[in-house]
């Protein structure tokens, strides 16, 4: 048995191997060209004065004391933000994958849909809600950092509650019930048994909405003080409108510190814990019990008191016309409104099509990118390597797409690749920002397939092209359904990297939104309003069929 | 260890390409029958990049297609203020042919760059020579607005209390905390407004005024969105200041089809923005954008831009919309900025301001 099987396993080994590193190269090829090629020559030209290399306008910026504080207000927002986001998401994810009650699976998606709204619109849609005259206006929240706190956890509330609730809901209750059965407090097994066990996708879902935080834009740019800058407004500040290369070089390398180190901690965290667990196969609900009070209490005051009421604000709004509560700025939105180019639903089109190639590109590399980081190789430099490719790819969520914008003008400008007025970066610009969340939806799936099994295989004499359709595409496609709803929805709302590409003339959904609210009037407004909801709806339905179609064994981990 | 390798090879190939690429071929002058200055270059596309405002008719953007046989396309990437430096950064390998939107807070910085082909059309009217924004030709105005503080008549009317009608005014005791401006860091008409101030008060008087504002209660608000729609009253955000930083023009889309406004211009606090197109340096289609600077000016494109562009067009002699002449023509003597002296300044000043009224 044993002189039969090793040759196969040998074979197996290194068909893997060399799979791995086919499945490696596109990626890397497309994230080195239009990210890490950009990205270095731009903060490259921080480093260059008229006499050559310098070191000194740099360190310059670092000496200064704006600097600092700019930085300090970074990590403190980005801090309490994702504190908030994750005391407030844990009971969320409870409720939401632990408990079934009617209409969760549209709750579930409904709560999605912040992730991906234009910051502009719900920035003043928040401002509308916290106002002097607005509806909370008595809480006195206005120019707050409290305000902006709440902006970001509404923003984020979403990533906390599916990565963490997706890992419970697989958590062995057996050891918590054995705590209770001995005498245990609820809280008491809930803190030593259940807390532990969910400590790595705590950790996951913190990094991740870390980064989301202390990358935080058009959020910021509407609901903070003037006085008050980050890292990321700071580089847009420096960048366009100073053209201070340097200052532009000095902010990147701190985004790039603090992307790296978020991702150092959470994998110590998520490594330290990972053995320890004992997961489920199958999902462990139970229907939602007066006991459960507690974590319902918060969910619904979080539901409906931060996420609901500035959406619930929003569709308000988008009702209120000049003549009148009615419909008739959702009517405009089939009429091209003078100078706007295209009509909404035109802009629609075109959001619908960019997303749908952008989606593409990302679900493609992002099986790939995912493939090779579930991989467990057995030396250390291996495991190094692939936690360096990780960290890598989750860099488009934390470098401003300022800094990637303007690289882009000094690299990719002479043919094959001068792209830099073509309108094939819109789909590459939004791809780059969907793929790590691709690469984390998927990672859960194919860490499930078990190495044993292709090995089995192998020695049973499949092909690796019979290993692939047999064993790994069936079991991703478990996971793809979800992936692909990420990926759209996120490409459907980017506006940051798209803004720096944008067609006057073949506008997308939120550019066009952000033209309509950039002008004066009753009917602009409205319809960035309306439009806005649509947004909404759509990014709504896409997420409720990710969530039908995807398996319920999926998170960002 | 072999995947990194693999990685770090292929990232080293990729940049060796990106470094030692070939420029691009050098644009083959074509010599044009039409055209008086044989050297221009000649492409069959053109690319016109703009702010995201920038709007012409399909029609016309059809007409112009046709008639010139070029390929157009439009390309915005970003506000003109971040279009400049994109142009500076980007000088070795221009990034397009023509530039449309540069105003004259920012032409001054343009010119002084040498991002921009001189050039003098035919087709500029006589009223827009006082609109030049240097001896040259380096830009040409296409259109102009009149950046102004903005009054909710209403709440004025509640509280019995006069609106306001100069920049004194507004430092006065009964106007206090009333006012919301942009941050002339990050917005145009910000920065219009600002340099209005000092062509009243005077460098450095400017800042002793700004200070005396920031006393009365100024708010500061980064773009004009948040200022026109959170924090004014007189509009759909319904926030509690009655005074705003916008156009002379931003009074006719609240009066929607009313006769009459719920909000005025101060026009004593209105100053003038002019926006230009000009060819960037090296374009590849010359010709192509000159031609273009010709089709902005002519009349089919100027009349229709205060509808499309809520901008006046420089060529006086088109017919305004009816509504669109009621109110910008109210504006008798609008603050005129001179398009070098800012652009000099404009730094200093930006940092100066943001010590005295942000600290």
């Amino acid at each position: 048995m044993t002189s039969a099987s090793a040759p196969g396993r040998m074979a197996a080994k290194v068909s893997l191997r060399t799979w791995s590193v086919a499945a490696g190269v596109i990626p890397i090829v497309f994230l080195a060209t239009f990210f890490i090629w950009p990205m270095l020559t731009l903060v490259g030209r921080g480093f260059v004065n008229a006499e050559g290399f310098t070191l000194a306008e740099v360190s310059s910026v670092f000496e200064s004391a704006r600097t600092w504080r700019i930085l300090g207000q970074t990590l403190l927002q980005a801090s309490v933000g994702t504190v908030v986001a994750v005391l407030a998401g844990i009971p969320g994810a409870f409720v939401l994958y632990c408990r079934s009650f009617p209409g969760r699976n549209l709750v579930k998606a409904l709560v999605a849909i912040p992730f991906v709204l234009p910051s502009v619109v719900v920035g003043v849609a928040f401002r509308a809600l916290i106002n002097e005259q607005g509806p909370l206006g008595f809480l006195g929240l206005g120019d707050s950092f409290v305000s902006i706190i709440a902006a970001l956890v509404f923003f984020n509330y979403s990533v906390v509650v599916r990565t963490v609730g997706v890992l419970w809901s697989r958590l062995d209750p057996r050891a918590s019930d054995a705590a209770r059965s001995l005498g245990a407090t609820r809280f008491k097994a809930f803190i030593t048994i259940t807390l532990p066990g969910l400590a790595p996708a705590i950790a996951a879902a913190a990094a991740l909405t870390f980064l989301f935080c202390a990358s935080a834009f058009g959020i910021i740019l509407i609901l903070a003080p003037a006085n008050y800058g980050t890292v990321e407004t700071e580089i847009y500040y420096q960048t366009t409108q100073l053209l201070n290369l340097p200052a532009a070089a000095a902010l990147s390398i701190v985004q790039l510190v603090i992307v790296t180190a978020t991702l150092i901690v959470s994998n110590i965290a998520r490594s330290r814990n990972e053995t320890a667990l004992k997961l489920r196969s199958d999902e462990n609900t139970q229907p939602l019990r007066v006991a459960d009070w507690f974590p319902t209490t918060i969910t619904a005051l979080v539901g409906f008191g931060l996420l609901a009421a500035p959406m619930a604000n929003l569709v308000w709004r988008s009702l209120h016309t000049r003549s009148g509560f009615g419909l008739g700025n959702y009517a405009a939105l089939a009429v091209v409104s003078p100078g706007m180019a295209a009509s909404v639903w035109q802009a629609i089109l075109n959001s619908l099509m960019t997303a749908t190639m952008a989606m593409g590109i990302a679900v493609l590399l992002g099986i790939q990118v995912s493939y090779l980081l579930s991989r467990r190789p057995k030396t250390k430099s291996g495991r190094r390597a692939l936690n360096l490719l990780d960290s890598v790819f989750m860099l488009p969520l934390g470098v401003s797409a300022v800094t990637i914008g303007f690289g882009f003008l000094i690299t990719l400008n002479r043919p094959p690749l001068d792209l830099r007025t073509s309108w094939v970066l819109i789909p590459l610009a939004q791809a780059m920002v969907a793929l790590p969340l691709v690469v984390r939806t998927l990672l859960p799936t194919w860490r499930a397939i078990s190495p044993r099994m292709r090995e089995a295989a192998a020695s049973l004499g499949s092909s690796p092209a019979g290993i692939l359709t047999r064993i790994d595409l069936p079991y991703l496609s478990r996971g793809i359904g979800l992936a692909i709803g990420f990926a759209f929805a996120t490409s459907l709302g980017e506006f940051g990297a798209t803004s720096f590409l944008a067609r006057p003339d073949r506008p997308t959904l939120p550019v066009l939104i952000f033209r309509l609210i950039s002008r004066p009037g009753a009917e602009n407004f409205g319809m960035a309003m309306a439009a806005c909801v649509v947004l909404a709806a759509l990014t709504g339905v896409i997420m409720a069929l990710a969530e039908w179609i995807g398996p319920k064994t999926t998170g960002w981990v | 260890m072999r995947k990194i390798a693999v990685a770090a090879s292929l990232l080293l190939l990729i940049s060796t390409i990106g470094c030692a690429g070939t420029p691009a071929a050098s644009p083959t002058p074509t010599q044009s029958a039409g055209t008086p200055t044989p050297q221009l270059s000649e492409s069959n596309t053109l690319v016109v990049i703009s702010h995201g405002s920038f709007a012409i008719s399909d029609e016309a953007k059809a007409a112009f297609a046709a008639e010139s046989g070029y390929e157009v396309s439009y390309v915005s990437p970003g506000s003109a203020g971040t279009i400049v430096n994109q142009l500076i950064l980007s000088k070795d390998v221009p990034l397009g042919d023509v530039v449309f939107g540069i105003d004259n807070t920012l032409a001054g910085r343009a010119i002084k760059e040498g991002v921009l082909s001189p050039y003098s059309s035919a087709a500029l009217p006589q009223a827009a020579s006082t609109l030049a924004a240097d001896q040259i030709g380096s830009l040409t105005p296409i259109d102009y607005g009149d950046v102004c503080l903005n009054a909710d008549k209403a709440w004025f009317e509640a509280k019995n209390l006069p609106i306001p009608q100069t920049f004194d005014d507004l430092a006065k005791p009964e106007y206090k905390n009333l006012l919301v401006v942009t941050n002339p860091a990050s917005s145009s008409p910000g920065l219009a407004f600002l340099a209005g101030t000092i062509a009243v008060k005077g460098d450095p008087d400017y800042l002793e005024y700004w200070s005396a504002l920031k006393d009365n209660g100024v708010k500061v608000t980064q773009g004009w969105t948040e200022a026109y729609y959170t924090e004014f009253s007189g509009s759909e955000g319904k926030g509690s200041r009655p005074l705003v930083l916008s156009y002379a023009s931003s009074p006719m889309y609240e009066a929607g089809k009313n006769a009459e406004s719920p909000t005025q211009a101060l026009l004593e606090t209105c100053v003038r923005q002019v926006e230009y197109v000009g060819i960037i340096k090296g374009a590849q289609n010359e010709v192509g954008a000159r031609k273009f600077i010709d089709f902005l000016l002519s009349s089919q494109v100027q009349a229709s831009i205060p509808d499309l562009m809520y901008m006046s067009p420089v060529d006086d002699q088109v017919t305004l919309p009816p509504d669109w002449a009621k109110y910008t023509s109210m504006v008798k003597d609008p603050i005129l900025l001179d398009a070098t002296v800012v652009s000099a300044q404009r730094d200093t000043w930006i940092k100066a301001w943001t010590e005295t009224v942000i600290g």
